[in-house]
C-alpha cells in the first residue's frame, strides 16, 4: 500500500519497537523552520520580501526589552490556555473550546470586579481569579457531561461553546455592563485599580508567575501522580483502563473542569493585568493558538512553556511588520497554521522507521 | 403567505453553500477521513472566488479555483492522515486554522492598490436569481423557482449523490472502506486510493459551498464571512445520518435558522441581536445531542461510518 517501488526494493514502514523520543524533540524543531520556509513562499507569492519580513518580526518580537516583555504579555495566556488544552488532549478529549473558556473566565472575574463591592478592595484580586477559573471549569464541565454521559461528540460541543460565549460576552459589554460613561465604548467600567494584577517588568505582569506555577504543577499532577497515570492510560487505551477499573466517565469531568479552570484562569489573568475591564477584543484566539501550543509541545507542560513564547513572538512579529511595513499582522497566524504540517508528517517517524527491503523478503512476511 | 414565502427562500439561498459543504464531508467521512478543515476550506474557498469573479468577472472561473482550492487543501489533509497517519482531529484543526489565517491575510493583499489592498468593501460579479417562469407564480413553492444557479443545481445534485452512494458499484466500495478497510483491502480494493479520492471531492465541495457564500448568499468578501459555518457543517453530517437524502433537512433547518435571525432583527424586536446571533449555535449542540442519543438507540440508521477516524495500513496487523 504506501510502499514505494524501487527496482526490485521498496521503502515501507517499521513500526519501531519503542517510540523513538529523540525523534519527538527533533521533529518539531524541523517543523519550525520547514513553516519559516513554506511562509517566506506565501510572503513571496503575495509580493512581499520574506527576508525583511522575517527580519522585523524577529526583531519586533525579540530584539529589544519592550518587545520582549510584550511577547511574555501574549505567553502569558497562551501558556495557561495551552496548559489546559495539554490535559485535556491527554485524555483524548479533543477540547477546542479554551477560546470560550477564557471569554468566561473573563466575564467571571468581571462580574466579581464590577458588583461584588460589598468585599473590602485586597480581597477582590484573589476572590475575581478564583470565580473566572471556577466559571471557566463550568463552562468547560457543560461539553464534559454531555461527552460522558450520552457520549456527545466534544470537538463540535466545545467548539459551539465558543461562539455562544463570545456572543454573551459581547451582549454584556454591549447591553447591561457596558459603562454609562465610557461615551458608548463596547466595555465595562475598569475595575478598581487596587484589584489589579500588579506588573513586574515592562508590560510583563504577575501572570507569568502564575502561568509557570501553573506548568510545574501541571507537570507534578501529569508524570508523578496516580491520577496523571489514569489520564494517560485513558487517552492510550479507554478499553484497558477501564479494565484496570478506572472510572472514565468521573475522569473526563475531573479533567475538563481542570481544564476549562487552566483557560478560565487565563481569561480571569487577561482581564485583571492588561485590559482592567470587560471590553471587545477578549477574544483574540489564544483559545485557538492553543491548540498548536499543546501539540507541538507533545503535550508536555514545560515545552508548552516555551513554543507559547514562540507562538507569542509570532503575534507580537505579525504586529511589529503591519506597524513598520504595512504587511497583515494575520502573517502571524499563517505561520502559526503552517508549524503543525510538517509535525504531523514527521510524527509518524517516533513510531515508525523507514526500512528499504528487497521485494521477496516482504512477500514472505505478507 | 407573502412572508412565508419570502423567509423560504431566504431559507434556501442560506441553505445552499451548507448544503454544498455538508454533501462534500459526507462523502469524504463514509471513506473513514474525519476532516474537521471544513471551516478553513470554505473559508478559503470563499476568498478564492471572491478574488477571481473580482478580477476576471467570471464566474464559471471563479467556482472552478473554488474548488481546485478546496480540493488542494483536502490534498494536504489526505496526505497527513492517510499516508503520513497523522491524527485525523489535529491535521483537521490545522487545516482550519491555516485556512482562517491565511484567507484573513490574503484578503489584505490581494485587493487593489486604491483599496489598500484590501479587499473588504469591494464588490464583484456574482450570481444573481433567475426565476422560472410560469412556475414562479406557484404561491409558496415560488421560493423554490426565484433562486441562483448554484441553489437550482443541488436540485440535481443531491439525489445524484444519493444514487452514487446507495446504488452503484464505487458507492458500495466508499461505503465498505469507511465501513471495514481491512475488508475492503482483502476484496481487493486500494483503501488509500479510496480515501484519497473521496477526501479531494469533498474538499472541492466545501470549496464549492464556500464560493456561493461570495457569490450568492452574502455578495462582497469580510473576514469572517463562514462566521463557523465549517463547523456547523460538521454538525449537519451527523444530523443527516451520513446520508447525503438526509442532509436537505439539516440545510433547510440551520439556513432556516438564519432566515428568521435576519428577518427578527429588520423587524427590531426585543431579543438582543447578540443571543439571536447565538440560534444556530445553541441548535446545533441540542440537535448533536438529541442525533446520538438516537444513534445509540437505533444502531445503524444514524451511527457513523465503522472506521471513522482510524488510519489503515495493510502491514498493521
Amino acid at each position: 500500500m504506501r510502499m514505494v517501488h524501487y527496482k526490485n526494493k521498496r521503502i515501507v514502514l517499521e513500526k519501531r519497537e519503542a517510540r523513538s523520543g529523540k525523534i519527538l524533540f527533533i521533529v518539531p524543531i524541523i517543523s519550525f523552520i520547514v513553516s519559516l520556509v513554506l511562509g517566506a513562499v506565501v510572503l513571496a507569492a503575495s509580493g512581499a520580501n520574506p527576508f525583511s519580513t522575517y527580519f522585523y518580526m524577529a526583531r519586533g518580537a525579540f530584539g529589544s526589552w519592550v518587545g520582549f516583555t510584550e511577547t511574555l504579555v501574549k505567553a502569558i495566556p497562551l501558556i495557561l490556555t495551552g496548559l489546559g488544552v495539554t490535559i485535556a488532549f491527554k485524555l483524548r478529549f479533543w477540547n477546542i473550546g479554551a477560546e470560550g473558556q477564557l471569554v468566561f473566565g473573563a466575564i467571571g472575574t468581571a462580574w466579581v470586579m464590577i458588583f461584588w463591592t460589598f468585599l473590602p478592595v485586597q480581597m477582590l484580586l484573589p476572590i475575581a481569579l478564583l470565580v473566572g477559573m471556577t466559571a471557566g471549569a463550568l463552562w468547560a464541565g457543560i461539553a464534559a457531561v454531555l461527552k460522558a454521559k450520552w457520549g456527545v461528540d466534544e470537538t463540535l460541543t466545545t467548539l459551539m461553546m465558543n461562539y455562544i460565549a463570545i456572543l454573551f460576552a459581547e451582549y454584556l459589554y454591549y447591553g447591561p455592563w457596558r459603562d454609562p460613561d465610557g461615551y458608548g465604548f463596547p466595555g465595562t467600567k475598569a475595575f478598581p485599580r487596587e484589584a489589579w494584577l500588579p506588573r513586574i517588568a515592562g508590560r510583563a505582569h504577575w501572570g507569568l508567575v502564575i502561568a509557570l506555577a501553573a506548568a510545574v504543577i501541571l507537570w507534578f499532577v501529569l508524570y508523578k501522580t496516580k491520577w496523571g497515570f489514569e489520564i494517560k492510560m485513558i487517552g492510550l487505551n479507554q478499553r484497558a483502563a477501564r479494565c484496570q477499573g478506572v472510572n472514565i466517565q468521573r475522569n473526563i469531568i475531573l479533567v475538563l473542569l481542570v481544564s476549562g479552570a487552566l483557560s478560565g484562569l487565563a481569561g480571569a489573568v487577561e482581564v485583571t493585568a492588561v485590559q482592567h475591564r470587560l471590553m471587545k477584543g477578549i477574544d483574540m484566539g489564544y483559545g485557538f493558538t492553543a491548540i498548536i501550543v499543546a501539540w507541538m509541545a507533545q503535550l508536555n507542560p514545560f515545552a508548552a512553556v516555551l513554543v507559547a513564547l514562540i507562538m507569542a513572538g509570532l503575534l507580537v512579529g505579525g504586529d511589529q511588520i503591519q506597524m513598520m511595513m504595512g504587511l497583515p499582522a494575520s502573517m502571524g497566524l499563517v505561520l502559526q497554521g503552517l508549524l503543525l504540517f510538517p509535525l504531523l508528517a514527521g510524527t509518524i517517524f517516533s513510531d515508525y522507521r523507514l526500512r528499504v527491503v528487497k521485494q521477496e523478503e516482504v512477500e514472505q512476511c505478507s | 403567505m407573502q412572508l412565508i414565502t419570502t423567509l423560504l427562500a431566504v431559507t434556501l439561498g442560506a441553505g445552499t453553500s451548507l448544503l454544498y459543504a455538508t454533501l462534500g464531508e459526507i462523502y469524504t467521512e463514509r471513506a473513514g477521513i474525519l476532516n474537521l478543515g471544513v471551516e478553513g476550506m470554505m473559508m478559503m474557498g470563499a476568498l478564492s472566488a471572491f478574488t477571481v469573479s473580482f478580477y476576471t468577472g467570471s464566474l464559471i472561473l471563479a467556482i472552478v479555483v473554488a474548488m481546485l482550492i478546496g480540493g488542494a487543501m483536502a490534498l494536504i489533509h489526505a496526505f497527513l492522515c492517510i499516508t503520513m497517519r497523522a491524527n485525523q482531529v489535529v491535521s483537521g484543526l490545522s487545516i482550519t486554522l491555516f485556512g482562517t489565517g491565511l484567507a484573513s491575510y490574503l484578503g489584505q493583499r490581494l485587493g487593489p492598490a486604491s483599496n489598500g489592498k484590501n479587499l473588504v468593501g469591494m464588490t464583484a460579479s456574482s450570481f444573481t436569481d433567475y426565476s422560472i417562469p410560469f412556475l414562479e407564480d406557484i404561491p409558496i413553492l415560488s421560493a423554490f423557482f426565484n433562486q441562483d444557479i448554484l441553489t437550482y443545481a443541488l436540485f440535481l445534485i443531491v439525489p445524484i449523490a444519493w444514487i452514487y452512494m446507495y446504488k452503484t458499484r464505487s458507492g458500495l466500495t466508499l461505503r465498505a472502506v469507511g465501513e471495514d478497510p481491512r475488508t475492503a483491502a482483502a476484496m481487493g480494493i486500494s483503501v488509500s486510493k479510496v480515501r484519497y479520492i473521496y477526501t479531494v471531492i469533498g474538499g472541492m465541495l466545501v470549496g464549492l459551498g464556500g464560493a456561493h457564500l461570495t457569490l450568492g448568499y452574502t455578495p462582497g468578501w469580510s473576514e469572517n464571512v463562514t462566521g463557523g459555518r465549517g463547523w456547523i457543517v460538521i454538525a449537519l453530517v451527523i444530523f443527516a445520518g451520513w446520508n447525503p437524502g438526509r442532509a436537505i433537512f439539516g440545510a433547510v433547518l440551520f439556513g432556516g435558522i438564519n432566515a428568521i435571525q435576519f428577518r427578527l432583527q429588520a423587524a427590531g424586536t426585543v431579543i438582543p441581536a447578540s443571543f439571536l446571533n447565538m440560534a444556530p449555535y445553541i441548535v446545533t449542540v441540542i440537535v448533536l445531542t438529541v442525533m446520538t442519543l438516537l444513534g445509540r438507540k437505533k444502531r445503524g440508521k444514524f451511527s457513523p461510518p465503522a472506521a471513522l477516524g482510524t488510519s489503515f495500513s495493510i502491514e498493521d496487523k
